[in-house]
């Protein structure tokens, strides 16, 4: 099977501040990649390389063979920490909005029973995130919780290729933030998606991914903190499913990730 | 003992409060009618009530001698309309200019630079132009409300524009809408409750524009009938119109925003 998603020597800085140096590796359909790194270490620069919101600097990044779009496109889902939801537009609507944009170039709105269907398509996919009893209100009448599974819903109704989430759950409170672990993990399986999700919570990231990257700096030059940017330091496969950790692999990578992040 | 900027009021003592200077105001001015009266009866500079109700029934009720109109009611039709219209075309520029600078740096390049020199020309400055270019009829009145008011209202909604969170316009790229698709469903709709309120912080200055065209050149209207009056020193008529005035604006700023809370309640959840 040939990779999904392949990166190749990709680079990216802004004037002299090196964000991502020499990133290598293939990621095969159906792997669930979690990203954790200290703050700044350039997991969110990645993940907006492979949304289509920053180009790298030198390097190629391919989807399925072919370089990727450089602008954000449906083969890619997104789920942001905020704002992944349109306050005017209610439940239904807002998980709608995909299919209406698909079917009605002109105007990007749907009327009689086109709108119906859309509608109904829009409850099965708030079903399948558990959101169905609240499909006539608006996101401000939600929790956190229920904005991100809105989010979700939101996405996947596009069926994308890669899901991308951006600390989706970092604004959450631990109870609500394991029933998300637990639907996010469940709909990977059932619809076998391609993952990217960036968190800082190392537990959450052992806990999902099927494979952890860590990002940090390989060299450091004392006088100048930007000369040399972030890579993956550790690419671990986790096979087990069950939320099991392994704690020494844990602790060095704890360890590593607060010593960067001291400095 | 709470300390002061913790004690909040109780409503009824709120609304009294509020109301205790409205009441001081009136109870000085009576005080100082009734001073000036005793001194010389003929007094014009502080009527008193009888007379300022006098002067209302004038205006209002009765049929004006040489045209048989009631002048107060078209004076106030004559100058809602020139209002309507003015801030009505300055709201539709606002939101035409100012979302498609807002969302399409192409189009902001160059019509930012030139709405910003715009709107730093005085617009009382323009107005003989105005009579100039445009008559001395209703179009000049309208014009300078509208050039005295669009330059803020496209400058404002380009700014709330550009302060939708990006978040959004990428998922719904992600989504599946192309430019235009994205400002007709995401930012237009969002945009719609900003603009009532840069329309309601621009009356304000879309009144002033009236009564100085009105003032001008005119032959009806609110600020024509008080410049008219102050010939002949008639406080009697100016202090009622100015009230009217000041009433209007009030309602029609509590109107939009009560049709705001009515068409756009998600707009105004968290505030």
């Amino acid at each position: 099977m040939s990779a999904f998603i392949e990166l190749n020597k990709i680079s990216k800085h802004y004037d002299d501040n090196v964000v991502l140096e020499n990133l290598s590796t293939k990621v095969m359909e159906g792997e669930f990649v979690t990203l954790v790194g200290a703050s700044g270490c350039g997991k969110s620069t990645f993940l907006k390389l492979l949304l289509g919101t920053e180009r790298a600097s030198s390097g190629e990044l391919l989807m399925a063979g072919c370089p990727i779009a450089q602008e954000p496109s449906p083969e890619r889902g997104i789920v942001f920490q905020k704002y992944s939801v349109f306050p005017h537009l209610n439940v239904r609507e807002n998980v709608a909005l995909g299919l209406e944009f698909e079917r009605s170039p002109r105007l990007g709105r749907l009327f009689g029973s086109a709108r119906k269907q859309a509608l109904e398509q829009a409850e099965e996919w708030l079903e399948a995130v558990g959101l169905d009893q609240s499909l006539n209100q608006y996101p401000h009448e939600l929790s956190g919780g229920m904005q991100q599974r809105l989010a979700l819903a939101q996405a996947l109704i596009k069926k994308p290729k890669v899901l991308l989430l951006d600390e989706p759950f970092g604004a959450l409170d631990p109870g609500i933030r394991k029933d998300m672990h637990e639907l996010v993990l469940g709909l990977w399986k059932k619809y076998q998606l391609t993952v990217f999700m960036v968190t800082h919570d190392l537990h959450e990231g052992f806990h999902l991914g099927s494979r952890l990257w860590v990002f940090d700096k390989v060299r450091h030059d004392p006088h100048a903190a930007n000369r040399y940017g972030s890579t993956i330091t550790f690419d671990l496969p986790l096979r087990s499913q069950d939320g099991s950790l392994d704690s020494e692999d844990l602790a060095a990578i704890n360890n590593q990730i607060s010593a960067t992040a001291a400095m | 003992m709470q300390r002061l900027i913790n004690h909040k009021p109780s409503r009824v003592l709120k609304t009294a409060l509020g109301l205790i200077p409205f009441l001081l105001i009136l109870l000085v001015y009576q005080i100082g009618s009734d001073l000036r009266k005793a001194e010389n009866e003929q007094d014009k500079l502080l009527p008193s009530f009888a007379e300022i109700a006098d002067g209302i029934d004038r205006m209002a009720f009765q049929p004006s001698r040489r045209t048989g109109e009631y002048l107060f009611w078209r004076d106030t039709q004559s100058s809602v309309m020139r209002l309507a219209k003015g801030i009505s075309i300055a709201a539709f520029i606002g939101l035409l200019f100012g979302i498609a600078a807002g969302s399409i740096p192409i189009v902001a390049a160059p019509l930012k630079p030139l709405i910003t020199a715009i709107s730093l020309i005085p617009p009382l400055a323009i107005l003989p132009v105005l009579f100039i270019v445009f008559g001395l009829g209703e179009l000049s009145k309208v014009m300078l409300i509208v050039i005295g008011v669009s330059p803020f209202l496209i400058r404002d909604i380009l700014q709330r524009t550009q302060e939708l969170p990006r978040e959004q316009l990428v998922k719904a790229q992600t989504l599946g809408g192309n430019s235009w698709q994205i400002i007709l469903r995401v930012i237009l709709p969002q945009i719609l409750p900003r603009l009532i309120d840069a329309v309601r912080l621009s009356l304000g200055a879309a009144w002033l524009f009236l009564i100085a065209a009105e003032a001008i050149a005119s032959t009806d209207g609110l600020g024509y009938r008080i410049f008219l009056v102050r010939r002949y020193m008639s406080m009697d008529i100016i202090l009622p119109y100015v009230a009217w005035i000041t009433f209007l604006a009030f309602t029609t700023d509590w109107c939009l925003l009560k049709l705001s809370r009515i068409v756009f309640p998600w707009y105004h959840a968290d505030r």
